[in-house]
This record gives C-alpha cells, structure tokens and sequence, in this order.
C-alpha cells in the first residue's frame, strides 16, 4: 500500500476507534466558543447545525472496542447493544465534550433513551427529533417546518448568535458536496470493488461521523484518487453481495472483514445510512429551511425506519441489486433490532419474488466470534457463483 | 342491614352484573365482526393506543383490534403455536410476540377468539401512537390484505406537553387522510354531529372509569387496579368508547365498585376477595397474558393489592383530567391520541409512576418488564433506580412476555415476587420497630 493511501486509512480509523472523540476536542479548542453536537442514527439536519458554527458529531455506540461496566445495567437483556454501550460512553465521561445531544425517531429504544439522557444529564441540551412519518406537504410538511423552526431556534440560543439564511445555504451546499462524494465512492466500489476494500471504505465513511464535513469531503475524495492507484489489487472470484440492516447498531469490523474474505465484495450497504440519507441534492435556492423539508419528504431513503407509502417494501433493495449488478443480499441485522428485524420478511418476500438470492445473520456491536459467520456467508458466496455458472 | 360478606367464594361461581355485561359486550362484538361481510358491514383494524373508536362508530364501521385478539389467544393459550408460525414464515424470535402472534393467527386461518373467522379489513386505519412496532405490524398485514391503508403519525410526548403544532399536526391528517379514506371504505360523509354525541357519551363513561380507578385510594382498595384494571379498561380501550353500551357498562361498574366500598370489601379475584391487604403496590408495565390468572394468585397469595398501573393507561390517561370534548371533536381526538401513556416521555412516566405511589399511599411498586415491548420496557431500570431514590419506597423488578409462554417463568417469577413482599415486610417492621 503506498504511504500516502496507508495514511489516509490510518487516520481514518484512529478517528473511528477513538471512542473519547479527542478530534472533536481538538477541534473545540482550536476556536473558542465552538460547539459540538451529538446524534444517534440515522438522520438529523446536520446542515442546521453546521450553519450554527456547530460541529454535527455522529454517535453510534462503542463497539466492540469499550467494556460495558454500568451501561449493562441500565438494560435488560433483550435490548439491542448500542443503547449500553453509549451510555456507557456517557457515564464515563467521553461524550462530555458534545453541547447537546440529538435523538432521531428511529425505533423505541433510541427514542426512550432520549428521555434517559433528560433524566441522567438534566443540564445538557438534549432533543428528541421526531420526524414525520406522512410525507403530504401540507400534513407532515407543515409539522416537520415547524419542528426546524425549533431546532434553528435552539441552535440560535445554544451558540447565541443568529443562523442566516445564507449560511445555511452554504452549509446545504457542503453537505451536498459531501453526500455526492460519498455516492461517488459507493459508485466507484460498486464498479471495481477489489480497489476498495472493506476495510477501508468502513473507516473512511464513519470518520464523517466526527469530521468536519468539509474535512470529510477531502477524505473521501482522497481516498478515491489513491485507493485504484493501487498495484496489487485485483479482481478476484467473489460474489457481489448487497448488506442489508446495518443502518443503526454498527457491526464490528471484523464482521465486515469476515464477509470480504469468505468470498464476497460488498457493492452496496446501508451501513452509516444517516451520510446519505437524502439521495439527491437538497436545493440552494429560496427558503433553505423548505428546502431541507423538501428534501425530507421527497428524497429520504427507503429504509425500515420509515413509512412507506406505497407499500412497496423491497423495491429500493432490488434496485439496488440491479443497479450494483448483485448476485445476492445479506441481511446482517443487529439483534434485537425491531426495525431491521421487522421489516426483513417483508424484503425477503420480494427478493424472492425476483428471484434473488438471499441469506440471514444477526450480529450484535461486540460481536467476537465470526466463524459461524464466514462459513455461512461463505456458503452462500459459493452458492451464488455454482447458481451464476448455470 | 347488609348480611355478612362472603370473601371466601371464588369468582368462578360468583359473577358481577358488570362482568357479564361485558361478556355479552364482547361477544356480541365478536358475532357482529364474523358476520360483517354477509351484513355488508365495513371493518377497519386499529390499535388500542390512540384509536379512533367514536370516528369509527360515526362511519358505522367496526374496529377490529389485533392486540387484544393477540391477547385473547395469549389468555387461551393459544399464542404459542400462533408464534411459531409466523417464525415458520421467517420472523424473527427477537421482535414483539403481539405481531408475531397476530401474523400466525392470520396464517392459521384468523379465527378469532371466540372461534369465529375474523373478517379481514375493508381499512387498515394506522394510529402510529407510542410504539413504533405499530408501523411495522401493519406494513406487515398490509402485505397480507388487499385494502387501503390510512397512516396517522402521532408525535411523540418527548418534552412532556402537548404542543399546539402537534395537534394541528393530528388535525390535518385527519382531515386529508383518515376522514377521506373512512369516507371512501364506508360510503357514508362525515357526519361532526354524529361524532361530537358519541363523544359526549365517552365522556360520561370516562368519569366513571375514572371513579372506579381512583377508589383505590381506599383503604383497603375495593379494586384491583392492575389485574381487575384490564378488565375494567376493557370496553373503553377497545371497540365501545362513545357508546350507549360503553356508558351502562361503566355505570354498572361504578355501582358496584361503590357497593364494594361501602362494604369494606376488596377486590374480586379469580381466587375470591383476599383475606386482607398486606401491601399495597403500583405496577408499571403490562401484564403476562398467558398465565394471566396464575400471575395474578400470586399477588392475591399474598395479600398484595395493586392500587394504580400504568398499563391502564395505554389507551388515555383519564386520571390526569382528559376527557374527550364533543366541542372541539377533531382536537380532542388529537388530544386523546398524544396523550396515551406510552406516547409520553420517560420523565413524565417516572413523575407519574411517583404521584401514584404517594397519592394510592402505597407500599411498594413492582415493574413487569415486558420482553416484547421496547415502548415500555426501555428506561425501566433507571425508572426503578429514580422512584426508589425520589419516594423512599423500594421497587422490585420481574421480567416476562406478553404472550410468548416460552418468556414466562412461572417459579421465578414467584420467587422475585415474594422476595420482594418480604423485603416489604422487613422494611415496614423495621419502621415500626
């Protein structure tokens, strides 16, 4: 690997692993007065909080990487991993640097652990974001403004100064940037996937977690351009695979490792889905605040997280399949992830309907043991290529 | 003067007139829903928390209700062949047994509980009201059936007030959404006059819900407001708020709830009226379904009388003052809707949980944490650490399923219960001593 590209992947996965975000302090303190807020998965307006001079920080657990002493004790054990482990963060001192902490309406556990962050850190600003769930302009338009409003509002007086209208078109035009970038990363994997590995890709998205998404942009971009300049990288017989169900609780790497080398290159994921969660450019022009809500409503991904509709379960995900020219789809869901979890019959039902070929596992973040899991996905990889030659 | 009270006669031969009325209510529900395709009758399928009965009923249509007939199979021991099913068809065994249960039944054929065929909906009416879950199980049977499908987005309660942008929020999707689409499944327009004297009549019975819950303050309790509660909910929560039915039944209960009092007598148990009432406890979370009564003996073996609950309130928190307003009828639905108990914020839950303990006097509180429900059980751990450090009063904690029997440990469940009733002991001895 050249030393530029180990560089850049080096730097990235320090920025992943380093559980007391010393970047997000570092970049506190290189101005005063600056301000981080946290957000669990998937989506928040991180543009609003951008244009507030604020760095948005994503949270999405500990891992595999933080023992887990009194988070364990604040869930029963039928609760998925990620709620523990942040508390765990929490209660020992390493979210501290965040000004503030967002909680999405993504299922009922994140959205109770907002109010178990009102009652364990009674001085910090804390908000529970409800996004709509009706997508009619007039019904959930109305509301999901008016909910921005408030944000903006809360954002003016955490930082005290105002948020102009065209700052945040500027910082709309950031995060587009950023979200193309990344697209043009998934894009480019989907085209050659041995140029990008895995284990790359992984840490260089989730370091937009924590970067400045400017910062981040660069990465990426960075990224790109060395990462094909790779000698030694060449195809290889393994199957493409679409991964499904990793839009919250993040998998250990290992997990990720294990599926690449049990024979199959990932060419589509919704790993880290709140980075792209608008599929489209949101609009610079006019009222920037309607613009974000715009593009809520008429671009935000299709994932289990939200309403559908139409009913049509399954079709973003043969889409997918199609688009990335996938053999099959993995659904790595975390246990006890009610999103996840209800909502893969509905797309097996599909895929099987396509005739896509399909497989299952369940992983939690800490997630240690993965021989079951490359076999099993090892097993599906050969069957897919034996199904490919026929 | 009134003969001596029999506590000794177990309720399997001894039955309230409102007990049988609400059997008659019940069934009579049941028979109208198996023969609505013959009759022509239109069924909508919604759930408990933040429904729409009086809207409903405006329409002349008729709820069907999956989580009570999840239960009723949990109670009949049916469920668990139900579960596997639907695990059969790839659901998971980590997500809620309600759905799971609903989803085998349908594929069993959706015979209800009282053996008759359900009739599948002309509406899947979508109240996505403090449970996310909601969302999934009706994406889930919207795959399964044929029908138009009407999503009600309720925010949730996270800073604790209604805020008036939620209800317009409400108000406006009722209007373009539910009302068009009730309209459409059941032929008839909106008629508000019709709504607001439904409402009116909800309002009458709520007071006396409220009355019946609220005499638990009493010592001794003449209810139970847990195990008794459900049943006592029963109507109101599920197809017969805003009825003339609803309001006898209510009445009935009142009548003899006061009768009870007036006696100094207890609760009525499956067991009889217990001997006395040792403890007096809150319980927060919903109850196990599948071995309902044998949960409840054990409480009754003890002498331990449940004076609040917060499973009471899933579908409206009547005690709090809310009453549905026959002025505002699209407000007060909206009101209703953001006011369920699971809607509403884990600081307000716990602040709750903490005026019951003081205002039923009670000696204890026991949280049934439910495998299945996310919605309830996510928080509760920190809500035993808070209200034991805030009121005094010690907390016990037992875990169970709703209606997965594989998830319901009788002996376990036993032993955490009477542990704690001894720490109680100990505790009130140590007090007195």
């Amino acid at each position: 690997m050249s030393p530029e590209l180990a560089a850049i992947v080096e730097r990235a996965q320090l920025l992943t692993e380093d559980l007391s975000l010393t970047s997000v302090r570092t970049w506190k303190q290189a101005v005063a007065g600056r301000k981080a807020i946290g957000h669990m998965p998937i989506y928040v307006p991180r543009e609003l909080i951008h244009a507030a001079g604020m760095l948005p920080v994503g949270i999405v657990g500990a891992g595999d990487r933080l023992e887990i002493i009194r988070g364990d004790a604040y869930f029963q054990s039928y609760i998925c991993h990620i709620p523990r482990s942040t508390i765990e963060l929490a209660l020992t001192q390493r979210l501290d640097v965040l000004d503030g902490m967002l909680f999405p309406s993504i299922c009922d556990v994140i959205r109770n652990l907002s109010g178990m962050w009102n009652i364990l850190f009674p001085d910090r600003y804390v908000r529970y974001v409800d996004l709509p769930q009706n997508f009619d302009p007039q019904a959930g338009g109305t509301y999901w403004r008016h909910e921005l409003d408030t944000l903006r509002n809360d954002f003016v007086r955490l930082t005290n100064r105002p948020i102009e209208d065209d700052a945040l078109r500027r910082s709309i035009a950031v995060y587009n940037e950023n979200r193309f970038t990344i697209c043009e990363l998934y894009r480019a994997r989907s085209l050659r996937p041995w140029f990008f590995p895995v284990s790359e890709v992984y840490p260089i998205l989730r370091a937009g977690n924590v970067l400045p998404p400017e910062n981040h942009t660069a990465l990426v971009r960075e990224y790109l351009r060395l990462a094909p300049l790779e000698p030694d990288r060449r195809d290889r017989d393994q199957s493409r695979v679409v991964l499904v169900g990793m839009f919250c609780e993040q998998p250990p790497v290992g997990v990720l490792l294990t599926l690449e080398r049990a024979g199959c290159w990932v060419v589509d994921d919704d790993l880290l889905l709140g980075l792209r969660w608008i599929t489209g450019d949101v609009s610079c022009d006019g009222d920037p605040v309607q613009a974000l809500v715009d593009a809520f409503l008429t671009q935000s991904a299709e994932t289990a997280a939200r309403y559908l509709p139409d009913g049509e379960h399954g079709r973003a995900l043969v889409e997918s399949v199609r688009r990335n020219r996938a053999e099959g789809v993995i659904f790595c869901a975390p246990s006890f992830c009610d999103p996840a979890l209800l909502e893969q019959p509905m797309l097996i039902a599909r895929l099987d309907r396509e005739g896509i070929p399909h497989t299952q596992f369940k992983y939690s973040e800490d997630t240690g043991q993965f021989a079951v899991i490359r076999e099993q996905a090892g097993t599906f990889s050969d069957s897919i290529r034996l199904w490919s030659e026929a | 003067m009134n003969a001596a009270p029999d506590r000794r006669v177990p309720e399997d031969i001894r039955k309230e007139h409102s007990m049988l009325l609400q059997k008659e209510m019940i069934a009579s529900h049941y028979t109208a829903l198996a023969h609505a395709p013959q009759q022509n009758r239109k069924v909508v399928y919604t759930f408990v928390p933040g429904n729409l009965t009086e809207l409903l009923r405006s329409f002349d249509l008729l709820p069907v209700l999956p989580e009570i007939n999840a239960l009723q199979s949990g109670m009949r021991k049916l469920s668990g062949d139900y579960i596997a099913e639907a695990e059969k068809y790839g659901h998971s065994e980590d997500v809620c047994t309600y759905v799971k249960c609903d989803i085998g039944m349908l594929k069993k054929g959706n015979i209800g509980p009282t053996g008759e065929r359900l009739p599948s909906p002309d509406l899947l009416l979508l109240s996505y009201t403090g449970c996310f879950t909601f969302m999934k199980w009706f994406e889930l049977l919207r795959q399964e059936y044929d029908c138009p499908v009407a999503m009600l987005h309720v925010p949730y309660q996270a800073e604790g007030r209604i805020l008036p942008h939620h209800v317009e929020y409400i108000v406006e999707q009722l209007r373009s959404e539910v009302i068009p689409k009730l309209e459409q499944v059941s032929g008839r327009r909106y008629d508000e006059d019709r709504l607001r004297e439904s409402l009116r009549l909800s309002a009458q019975a709520e007071d006396d819900l409220v009355w019946v819950l609220e005499s638990a303050k009493n010592i001794p309790s003449p209810i139970d407001a847990y195990f008794g509660g459900v049943y006592y909910i029963g109507p109101m929560f599920t197809a017969f708020r805003g009825t003339a039915e609803g309001v006898a039944y209510y009445q009935a209960l009142r009548n003899e709830v006061e009768d009870r009092l007036r006696q100094g007598l207890g609760p009525l148990t499956p067991e009889g009226v217990p001997e006395k009432e040792r403890y007096r406890l809150v319980v927060e979370g919903p109850p196990n379904w599948t071995s309902f009564r044998e949960f409840w003996k054990m409480f009754y073996d003890e002498g331990a009388v449940v004076v609040a609950s917060s499973y009471t309130k899933v579908g409206g928190l009547y005690d709090l003052g809310f009453r549905h307003d026959p002025t505002h009828p699209l407000e007060t639905l909206a009101e209703y809707c953001l006011g369920c108990y699971t809607n509403l914020g884990l600081p307000t839950r716990l602040e709750l949980l903490r005026q019951y303990i003081y205002d039923y006097r009670a000696d204890g509180f026991m949280i049934n944490s439910i495998k299945s429900c996310n919605s309830f059980s996510v928080g509760q751990l920190l809500m035993l650490r808070q209200l034991e450090q805030s009121t005094g009063v010690p907390g016990g904690f037992i875990e169970s399923d709703l209606v997965d029997p594989r998830y319901f440990s009788a002996a376990n469940v036993k032993n955490r219960i009477e542990s704690y009733l001894q720490m109680l002991e100990q505790k009130r001895a140590g007090a007195t001593a």
